[in-house]
């Protein structure tokens, strides 16, 4: 056992999973060696169709085997057929054994549920939320679950820690041989920005396509280069599920509350300027919080840099307006955010490495200037826990937030002070997601808490007119008296999920609840 | 200020706890319209345990009881004048200074049973008749507890036989003549609540409205609609820069002896010296 860097104590071996390398500070890793590539493949003039006929066929065609690994990304989100689609295929294939390696899983792919339970999946690297997260929190699965962000997922594939056997990606639009568009089509989802790391680094590639059309298919996001099989299916997705509708500012008074409070924090920070890059996301504070600051910055006269990340069509609104000169899309989350995204060249797709990875010569992350961010909970040291409920069940992935917390100059936790009955501040998070040493300042409906650690913006902040400052000690009492006592979460020894900080050592553990 | 006074419906713990975060000047404890019938007993105790043990920040805190041609209004009033945090009672269906009096001795004998201080708590009333209307002077009259008289909307328009109009019409006539009698009587003439929600646009209009007929402020029934009224009756940097201004002059004639001056070619006598004094009040700078 180790005490890490955030004060948790986890062992140097875990079953598997193997070696662990303790978190030692959010920057204190550094990488060694070279970066591992996928097998050298040949194609030749004599290969000039690489499409075969059924998913089955292209899981034999790939080689795929019991034991290997498959990826998957989550650009149609909660419309995706892809992975129950592939996994389907592979059970009554009899592959077994599979450790599944997903950008993000959503409630549409419950299904794999019924694979875990036959063996046909073994091993998940990625988020669980739902009742995926709730088999795996009760001990469903032999091997813990790995939890890694964004940025720390390519990451992991170019240090090899990860070895993709099989990418399946899931095509939009796409040729016979294997030029893939994300924004055209019925299935359109915008960027591709996950996919990519995928298609550099896996063994093979497999393009699924519901829009295949004659080459080259245009405009390209993953170009034939990575593809090395093709197949068309009837449909990828529900596009119900894939994007939304236009994404409307909440009238919930309580959010636009919490939202104006950091829209006033941002005002008075330092980096509200012109050129200011932000991040703020789809969630109902974040996209208020915008919408206030889009005011401010018209009354103050000021224009932004870039926004990053998910896009909305409200980002696209702030583009097109000039209030920021360019768009920085790793998933896009509406139709709006779809049709910019293959229309407007200031409006640019960017791969999961480009926007996150710590270990490339600079992710996108590095530049930002502001990022709104949520959280199940935080404590009176600023850690964030973003992983695990109330009631200690894996619930939702990593996302971004390790990775933009660490690149930005300003991060901001915003949310209310309770969820219904449960505090949302505490005095030690369940779990430790994002250390505090990278988050800056919790924003609730009581005003704003800044981390003493940022005295400038402590200074900042003092004397703005209607913005209370409430101490991160107060907030939490006033949490606990509004609370009342929380029985304490009851779990087994046994370690279900490993969650890595963004290079790969372990920053925090979730162990199995007792029934 | 009493900008802005919100009503929080008094069976909801969520609004009680939440409701004073959202910067309106005044809070009401709703334990009349917003409650069933059913729910009465209920309320009034959750209320009167907020009372006892919630925090408000600085808002001023009222409660809103049952009409005096009701069961309830007695025992709402035991529940919460004892309430350290209570600053004053708002009544509906005020329509004579006799049903003031009535509300003033229960309160004053409550006041002395409970050992608050004699004539703390302030009275709020809602003329909800034409009768209440016409009566206004003589209402906001009737004790030194009086803080505001309010115009009814819903009831007063039932009582006149008429309807709701996008306009407010029908109210119009009432609502001057309530800034009338408040303003002659030296309580604070409050309107009534504007029911579209999501109409921030007719809020603002509403609002500019009956500022400029001389209310001080509005009763509202949703959070939002705190900041739109703020923005109409907080005075612009240009105003507040032109009432120091008139204020300096002044100071500087006084102390020279002088009466009248002249500020950028216009004359300074009391009313406009009054009125820039208005001004820094509701800049919150006085």
């Amino acid at each position: 056992m180790t005490i890490n860097a955030v004060k948790r104590e986890i062992p140097d071996y875990i079953e598997g999973y193997g070696k662990v390398r303790h978190y030692e500070g959010a920057f204190a890793r550094k990488p060694e060696g070279a970066i591992a590539g996928a097998k050298l493949r040949c194609f030749n003039s004599d290969i000039t169709d690489k499409r075969v006929s059924s998913v089955k066929e292209a899981i034999k065609a790939s080689g795929l085997k019991s034991g290997m690994t498959v990826s998957f990304h989550h650009h149609l989100r909660n419309g995706d057929y892809v992975v129950n689609m592939v996994l389907d295929a592979c059970a009554e294939m009899g592959i077994k054994d599979l450790t599944l390696f997903p950008t993000a899983l959503f409630g549409v792919h419950k299904k794999v549920i019924d694979h875990i339970k036959s063996g046909v999946v073994t091993r998940i690297m990625g988020s669980v939320n739902g009742p995926i997260g709730q088999l795996v929190s009760e001990g469903g699965m032999e091997v813990p679950v790995v939890l890694r962000s964004h940025g720390g997922r390519p990451r992991a594939v170019m240090a090899g820690d990860v070895h993709i056997d099989v990418a399946f990606i899931g095509a939009p639009t796409a040729d016979k041989y294997g030029n893939i568009c994300g924004t055209l089509g019925k299935s359109a989802c915008g960027s591709l920005g996950y996919a990519f790391t995928d298609a550099d680094y896996a063994d093979k590639v497999v393009v699924i396509t519901d829009n295949l059309v004659d080459f080259p298919a245009a405009p390209v996001s993953i170009p034939q280069t990575k593809a090395d099989i093709v197949v068309e299916v009837p449909s990828i997705g529900d596009p119900a599920g894939i994007v939304s509708g236009t994404t409307k500012v909440t009238r919930d008074p309580l959010r636009l509350l919490i939202s104006r409070y950091a829209s006033q924090l941002i005002e008075a920070s330092p980096y509200f300027k012109d050129g200011i890059s932000f991040q703020t996301g789809a969630g109902g504070i974040p996209l208020a919080v915008t919408a206030f600051m889009k005011e401010a910055m018209i009354r103050k006269g000021i224009k932004g840099g870039f926004g990053l990340g998910g896009i909305t069509g409200y980002f696209v609104e702030l583009l097109r307006e000039g209030l920021v000169s360019k768009l920085m899309d790793v998933q896009s989350f509406d139709l709006d955010a779809v049709k910019s995204i293959g229309e407007n060249p200031n409006h640019i797709e960017i791969s999961a490495d480009w926007y996150a990875n710590p270990w490339n010569c600079g992710a996108a992350v590095n530049m930002l200037d502001v990022v709104i961010l949520g959280a199940t909970e935080v404590d009176t040291d600023f850690n964030a826990n973003v992983n695990t409920e109330a009631d200690g069940a894996l619930l939702h992935g990593t996302g971004g937030h390790q990775d933009t917390a660490a690149g930005a100059k300003l991060t901001i936790i915003a949310q209310p002070l309770l969820r219904g009955r449960i505090p949302c501040v505490t005095d030690s998070v369940y779990n430790v997601t994002t250390p505090g040493e990278v988050i800056d300042a919790i924003v609730t409906e009581y005003g704003v808490t800044i981390n003493p650690r940022r005295k400038d913006l402590l200074d900042a902040v003092s004397g703005v007119k209607d913005l209370p400052i409430v101490p991160i000690d107060e907030l939490a009492a006033r949490a606990r008296k509004m609370s009342g006592p929380t029985d304490p979460v009851k779990t087994t020894d046994r370690i279900i999920g490993v969650v890595e900080w963004r290079d790969g050592t372990v920053i925090d553990v979730v162990r199995q609840l007792k029934k | 200020m009493r900008r802005t006074m919100l009503y929080l419906p008094g069976n909801n713990p969520n609004m009680l706890t939440k409701g004073h975060l959202f910067g309106s000047d005044g809070i009401i404890l709703d334990l009349e319209d917003a409650v069933a019938m059913v729910e009465k007993d209920a309320a009034r105790i959750l209320v009167s345990r907020y009372l006892k043990q919630g925090e408000f920040g600085n808002v001023e805190v009222t409660v809103r009881i049952n009409g005096i041609d009701t069961e309830f209004w007695k025992k709402d009033l035991e529940a919460v004048v004892p309430m350290k945090r209570l600053d004053g009672i708002r009544a509906p269906k005020v329509d004579s200074a006799e049903t003031v009096k009535i509300l003033d001795e229960e309160i004053s004998r409550l006041e002395d049973k409970y050992g608050v201080p004699q004539g703390k708590l302030k009275l709020f009333c809602l003329l909800e008749t034409a009768k209440g209307i016409l009566n206004a002077y003589e209402i906001a009259t009737a004790s030194p507890r009086i803080a505001a008289i309010i115009p009814g909307g819903e009831d007063l328009r039932a009582d006149l036989r008429t309807e709701r109009s996008m306009d407010g019409t029908e109210l119009e006539w009432a609502r001057r003549f309530v800034v009338f009698a408040g303003r002659a009587a030296g309580v604070d003439p409050l309107d009534t609540v504007f029911s579209r929600v999501t109409d921030d646009e007719g809020l603002r209009k509403e609002t500019e409205f009956i500022k400029q007929l001389g209310f001080a402020g509005k009763s509202i029934i949703h959070p939002n609609q705190v900041r739109i009224i703020h923005d109409v009756f907080n005075p612009t940097e240009a105003e507040i820069a032109k009432a120091q201004k008139i204020l300096a002059a002044a100071k500087e004639a006084a102390e020279r002896g002088q009466g009248a001056v002249t500020v950028d070619g216009k004359m300074v006598d009391m009313p406009v010296v009054k009125r820039a004094e208005y001004v820094l009040v509701r800049a919150g700078l006085a």
